[in-house]
């Protein structure tokens, strides 16, 4: 077994493994300071001496041993709960639900987004405090500050291991879903330097948004949350250029778009629409497949795109998806019409100084031949962007429009 | 997102101070590092000396000239700074409002995103 199968192989045992430890044993923390440092010693041991008969059975043992360890040190006169975890054989743990479980658990509601994302991608996606620290460009001891707070705010909230019950289960999982969106755009927006690790956490989302979905088959926004996941991935080679500037969607080269993807996500996404619920996710999976649909960008459907913006203005209610119907409705009906819609977003102040009101204005006002106005708004926007790729970009625009 | 937040000191402002009012500046300053290390917000601090202490160095047909004192001719200047990673802008603000100049009058602290990052961490 190769050492990347060997490591796909631990990110799918380890919250199995946690799952059972934490079923077993209770305590969050110290059975996930274990895991990990089992599945450290099997990074290590696996790859020279080779794949034990019974990976999740080995992992079990060894984290369940070191969880012992951990007890004795810490408090010598727990000797009975000791012998208890001692007698723990170790079988194989067939119940993979405590994978959602452990989801769950690290998006409590307690939480801060930034530490739900950071514990989820420890506990249930296996990463090493550094790998996560790295992604996210902070050092390690910032994340393990975070990391640790994370599980001691879970601690003090009570939180027993079990999936919630009825409203809260479900609100829960809108969480989760959240938690994995986050992920990805984490891992999908272009930055300078260290893109490899940030690729890295596009396809630890797709991963964790596969396993949530093979759990609820039946929840039409988990399908369409993972839908719109890989219909979003599959433009990731042609959105940049070789030296990483941003590609915008009409001058993509569509060939490189990534066809095995689209027709995963297209496939996802027509299934969940013909259920009775309709949410955001599953919309935006709906406008990303009009676009992958299309063969050049003239030749894209968009008033589908207007309609389906129009649904989820209605529904989830947000200026950015209002400015995203602007850009169709110009397609649409024209430059004007757009601006028009644009101007109802002036005195929203969520929107005030946007750089994406800013750009999209400008990039209406380029169409609508108002040159000046043009050339004004992609400099501002360019100074209120906080991505350089995006900062080049705009400049670029702006540098177009006076010639 | 990462944040800078600046602290500008006035050298006046903080001559007039008492020992007490530093000594709490102090604290606060300890406090407030401790809150963030906790929280997991922190990834630097830094506190520069007295800007009589800087040097402007400047290149001239090649040969470096430098001049004692800071560049800037002004009444503030940069006396250190927190590299923070936090949820939103918000967050940003309600943490810089946490920190101990801002309560002296004639002190401030600006809060700017960081744009581009490198040398912290190891590739």
């Amino acid at each position: 077994m190769t050492e990347h199968a060997i490591e796909d192989l631990l990110r799918e045992l380890t919250p199995q493994v946690l799952g059972a430890l934490v079923r077993r044993h209770g305590q969050f923390e110290e059975c996930e300071d274990a895991v990990q440092e089992a599945v450290l010693a099997a990074s290590v041991q696996w790859p020279a001496d080779g794949l034990p008969a019974n990976p999740r059975g080995w992992l079990v043992t060894v984290a369940s041993r070191r969880l012992i360890d951990q007890m004795r040190s810490e408090h010598a006169r727990r000797e009975r709960e000791t012998s208890v975890a001692t007698e723990v054989a170790p079988e194989d743990v067939p119940d993979t639900d405590d994978t959602l479980v452990l989801l769950f658990m690290c998006c409590h509601p307690t939480l801060t987004g930034a530490s739900q994302t950071a514990l989820t991608l420890r506990a249930v996606g296996g990463l090493t405090t550094a790998e996560i620290a790295r992604a996210f460009l902070v050092p390690e001891a910032t994340m393990a500050a975070r990391i640790s707070r994370a599980k001691q705010k879970i601690k003090a909230a009570g939180s027993t291991f079990g999936l919630p019950a009825g409203e809260e289960r479900e609100e829960r999982l809108r969480v989760v879903l959240h938690v994995l969106y986050l992920i990805f755009n984490e891992g999908y927006t272009a930055s300078s330097g260290a893109e490899l690790h940030r690729a890295d956490l596009a396809r630890e989302a797709i991963r964790l948004a596969r396993m949530v979905h093979q759990q609820l088959p039946d929840d039409s926004e988990v399908a369409g949350l993972l839908a719109l996941m890989l219909l979003t991935d599959a433009r990731r080679e042609a959105r940049t250029t070789a030296t990483g500037d941003l590609v915008p969607l009409d001058e993509q080269d569509r060939t490189r778009w990534d066809r095995a993807l689209i027709e995963e996500g297209t496939k996802l996404v027509s299934a969940s629409l013909a259920g009775p619920a309709l949410g955001p996710y599953q919309l935006q999976a709906a406008i990303a497949a009009t676009h992958a649909d299309a063969p050049t960008a003239a030749e894209t459907n968009w008033s589908q795109v207007h309609a389906l913006y129009l649904i989820l203005e209605r529904i989830a209610p947000n200026p950015m998806v209002t400015l995203n119907r602007a850009v169709a409705l110009a397609e649409l009906k024209g430059p004007d019409a757009g601006l028009a819609l644009l101007s109802t977003l002036d005195d929203d102040e969520r929107m005030a100084g946007h750089h994406r009101l800013l750009s999209v204005r400008a990039h209406l006002l380029e169409k609508a031949g108002d040159a000046t106005g043009a050339y004004d708004h992609y400099r501002l926007a360019a100074k209120a962007t906080a991505s350089l790729a995006e900062r080049r970009y705009l400049e670029s625009r702006a540098d177009r429009v006076k010639r | 997102m990462k944040f800078i937040i600046s602290m500008h000191i006035n050298p006046a402002v903080l001559d007039a101070l008492t020992k007490e009012e530093m000594d709490a500046i102090g604290a606060g300053h300890g406090a407030f590092i401790e809150e963030i290390k906790a929280s997991g917000e922190l990834i630097v601090t830094q506190a520069l000396v007295d800007p009589s202490q800087a040097a402007v160095v400047r290149v001239r047909n090649g040969q470096p000239v430098v001049t004692d004192g800071p560049f800037l001719e002004a009444k503030e200047y940069l006396g250190g700074f927190y590299l923070v990673d936090v949820e939103s802008k918000e967050r940003a603000i309600e943490l810089a409002a946490k920190i101990p100049d801002t309560a002296v009058e004639g002190l401030g602290v600006e809060v700017r995103q960081v744009m581009f990052s490198d040398g912290l961490l190891e590739a």
